[in-house]
C-alpha cells in the first residue's frame, strides 16, 4: 500500500487533479476552498502547467471552457456564490459537449450567505443551475480519501461522456485533514477527434459551439445528449450501503452528513434499533436502484441534509413514495449532531 | 478498540491548530485512524480558534466533536464555552497562567498547568501549546509518547527544522510536570 500522509480535503483535490493529468487551473479565491488554488499556484509552474487567478469567476469558467475545447484536462474550483456566477459558463460547456471538472466546496446560502459548511447547492448541482436542458455528473465525497479518488474519477467520466463532472463537497471536508494514500492510479486517456488543436492544414477544422439557431438541429443535439445521459444513468451510479442487511429504517445522507449519520446509526444499533445507511456517492446519476430495493424492505426513510430538504425529493422519487420519508436537517452552516439524527431514528422507530 | 476525541481551544496565534496537527500526526505515525478539523473563518483572525482531533483504532465517523473526551483550554472564553460539553469522566487541561478560574464540575479530571509561564521561563514563550500537548500525552492514553522527533520531522518543513528540538523540549517539560 502507498504511504499514508495527512492532507486537507482541498489539498487532496488539487494533488489528485495533477495526478489525473490536469495541467490547467483557472480560479478566483473564495472561502472555504482557497487551499485548492493555493496548492495549484505552488505546483503548476513546477510541472509545466498553468495556474491563473482570473479577474472574476465568470472569466475563470470561460477560460475553462476555452481550454476544455482543446481537449486538455482542465478545472476550476469555487464555493457556492462563486458557482452561481460560473453557472452561465457551465451551461455553455454542456451545450458544447466538452469535458471539464468543477469543484464546489459548499458554504451556507442563499445570497452571500456565510462561510460555514453546507449542502444547500444540491438542487443547483443536480437539477441545473445554468439554463437549458443539461446534466452534470455530481460526485459527493465523504472523506479526504474520496476527495482525491472522486476527483480522479471525475476527470475520467468527464472525458468519457463529454460532460462536466462536479465535485460537490462542503467546508468541513475541504478543511479537515485525514490520512490519505495515493495509489498508483491508472489514468485513462481518450481520443479527442473533436478537439481544437490546430489543423496544420491537414484536416477540416473542428467547431466547438453551443449556438444552433435552427430549432430542429438544436432539438437533435438535445436528443443526442440525452441518449448519452441515459448511458451515464445506467452505468455510473455509485453508492455505499452501511448496515443495510437487516435494516428496518434507512437513513439517506451524503458527504459530511453521512459521517454524522454513521455515528448515530452505531448508537441506535446499540439501542437495538435496526437502522442502516444508503450513501449516494453520485448525486447525479442518483442511485435509484438501491433506494427502490430498500423501499420494498424498510419501514421508512430519513434524509439527513445540511439544507432545508433538497435530496429528500430525489429519495421520494426513487422510492416512488412507497414509504414515508422524513427530514433531519440543519441549515445556514450548521451541522446536525449525531444526537439529533439519533432522535430522528428513534422517532422513525416509533412510527411517528 | 478505542476512540479519543480531543478539542483544543484558545486564541488565534497560540498554536492551537499546530498542537492539534502534532497529535494528528502522532496518530498517523502510530497507524491510528485520525481526523483533524479546524475552526475556520473570521474567528481565526485575532479571535478564538479551536481544532478537533479524533484518534481511533476504527475508521473515524464524524470528525465534528460535540462532546470531547479531552479539552485543552488555552484561554478563559474557550474554557467557559466548552467546559460543560466534556463527557463525564473526561479530562480538562488548563493553561493556569492565562486562566484564573477553577472548574466547578466534579465528574471530570482537571489538570492545571502554568504552561505559558513555563514556556517563558524556558526561553520559548510561544510553545505553551506544546507543553500542554506533552502533558496530554502523559495523562491521556491515546498515542504513545515516544517518537516525538520523528513525528515533528514528518510535517515541519525542512527550512524550519531548527524548531524541532525546542518543540521536543517543550513536550518533555509538559510530560514531566
Amino acid at each position: 500500500m502507498a504511504e499514508r500522509v495527512l492532507m486537507k480535503g482541498n489539498e487532496a483535490i488539487a494533488e489528485a487533479a495533477i495526478r489525473a493529468g490536469c495541467r490547467h487551473y483557472f480560479g478566483y479565491p473564495i472561502t472555504p476552498q482557497t487551499e485548492i488554488a493555493a496548492y495549484m499556484a505552488k505546483k503548476m509552474p513546477k510541472i509545466g502547467g498553468v495556474f491563473l487567478q482570473a479577474e472574476s469567476e465568470i472569466a475563470s469558467i470561460n477560460m475553462v471552457y476555452g481550454a476544455a475545447a482543446t481537449g486538455t484536462r482542465v478545472m476550476t474550483s469555487s464555493s457556492s456564490p462563486g458557482i452561481s456566477l460560473k453557472s452561465e459558463g457551465l451551461s455553455y460547456i454542456a451545450g458544447s459537449d466538452v469535458p471539464a471538472l468543477v469543484v464546489n466546496v459548499q458554504r451556507g446560502g442563499p445570497g452571500l450567505g456565510g462561510i460555514q459548511p453546507s449542502q444547500s447547492d444540491y438542487f443547483q448541482a443536480t437539477k441545473g443551475g445554468g439554463h437549458g436542458d443539461y446534466r452534470m455528473i455530481v460526485l459527493a465525497p465523504a472523506s479526504v480519501q474520496e476527495m482525491a479518488s472522486l476527483t480522479m474519477k471525475g476527470f475520467d467520466l468527464a472525458d468519457k461522456y463529454l460532460m462536466t463532472s462536479m465535485i460537490l463537497a462542503d467546508g468541513t471536508i475541504g478543511q479537515m485533514m485525514e490520512p490519505i494514500s495515493f495509489e498508483d492510479a491508472e489514468v485513462n486517456t481518450y481520443e479527442k477527434p473533436w478537439a481544437l488543436t490546430g489543423t496544420e492544414g491537414k484536416r477540416k477544422h473542428n467547431i466547438v459551439n453551443s449556438l444552433y439557431l435552427k430549432p430542429d438541429e438544436l432539438e437533435k443535439k438535445n436528443f443526442e445528449r440525452y441518449e448519452r445521459y441515459k448511458i451515464v444513468e445506467e452505468n455510473e451510479p455509485m453508492w455505499e450501503e452501511y448496515m443495510m442487511e437487516d435494516a428496518e429504517i434507512c437513513v439517506v445522507a451524503f458527504g459530511i452528513a453521512s459521517r454524522v449519520a454513521k455515528n448515530a446509526i452505531v448508537a441506535a444499533r446499540a439501542e437495538g434499533i435496526k437502522v442502516g445507511l444508503i450513501r449516494p456517492i453520485t448525486l447525479w446519476p442518483f442511485p435509484v436502484k438501491p433506494l427502490a430495493a430498500a423501499a420494498d424492505k424498510v419501514k421508512s426513510f430519513i434524509s439527513v441534509e445540511l439544507n432545508m430538504g433538497q435530496m429528500i425529493e430525489d429519495v421520494r422519487l426513487a422510492t416512488q413514495c412507497k414509504r414515508p420519508v422524513t427530514l433531519c436537517n440543519r441549515a445556514g452552516g450548521m451541522i446536525p449532531s449525531p444526537e439529533q439524527v439519533l432522535s430522528s431514528i428513534r422517532q422513525a422507530q416509533k412510527g411517528v | 478498540m478505542k476512540t479519543t476525541q480531543i478539542l483544543i481551544a484558545g486564541f488565534g496565534g497560540q498554536g492551537v491548530l499546530f498542537a492539534g496537527k502534532f497529535l494528528a500526526y502522532k496518530g498517523l505515525v502510530q497507524n491510528k485512524q485520525v481526523s483533524w478539523l479546524p475552526s475556520y473563518g473570521p474567528e481565526m483572525r485575532g479571535g478564538t480558534a479551536n481544532c478537533s482531533v479524533v484518534l481511533s483504532d476504527m475508521p473515524v465517523g464524524s470528525p465534528i466533536i460535540d462532546n470531547p473526551d479531552v479539552l485543552v483550554a488555552m484561554n478563559l472564553p474557550s474554557l467557559q464555552k466548552f467546559v460543560d460539553s466534556v463527557v463525564p469522566g473526561g479530562k480538562i487541561l488548563i493553561d493556569s497562567t492565562l486562566i484564573d478560574a477553577k472548574v466547578q464540575r466534579t465528574d471530570v479530571e482537571v489538570f492545571y498547568i502554568p504552561a505559558t509561564q513555563m514556556a517563558r521561563d524556558a526561553g520559548f514563550a510561544s510553545l505553551a501549546n506544546m507543553i500542554l500537548a506533552g502533558k496530554l500525552l502523559k495523562e491521556v492514553d491515546a498515542v504513545d509518547y515516544a517518537g516525538n522527533k520523528e513525528t515533528l520531522e514528518a510535517f515541519i518543513p525542512a527550512k524550519k527544522a531548527n524548531l524541532i528540538d525546542v518543540n521536543c523540549q517543550a513536550l518533555q517539560l509538559g510530560y514531566n510536570y
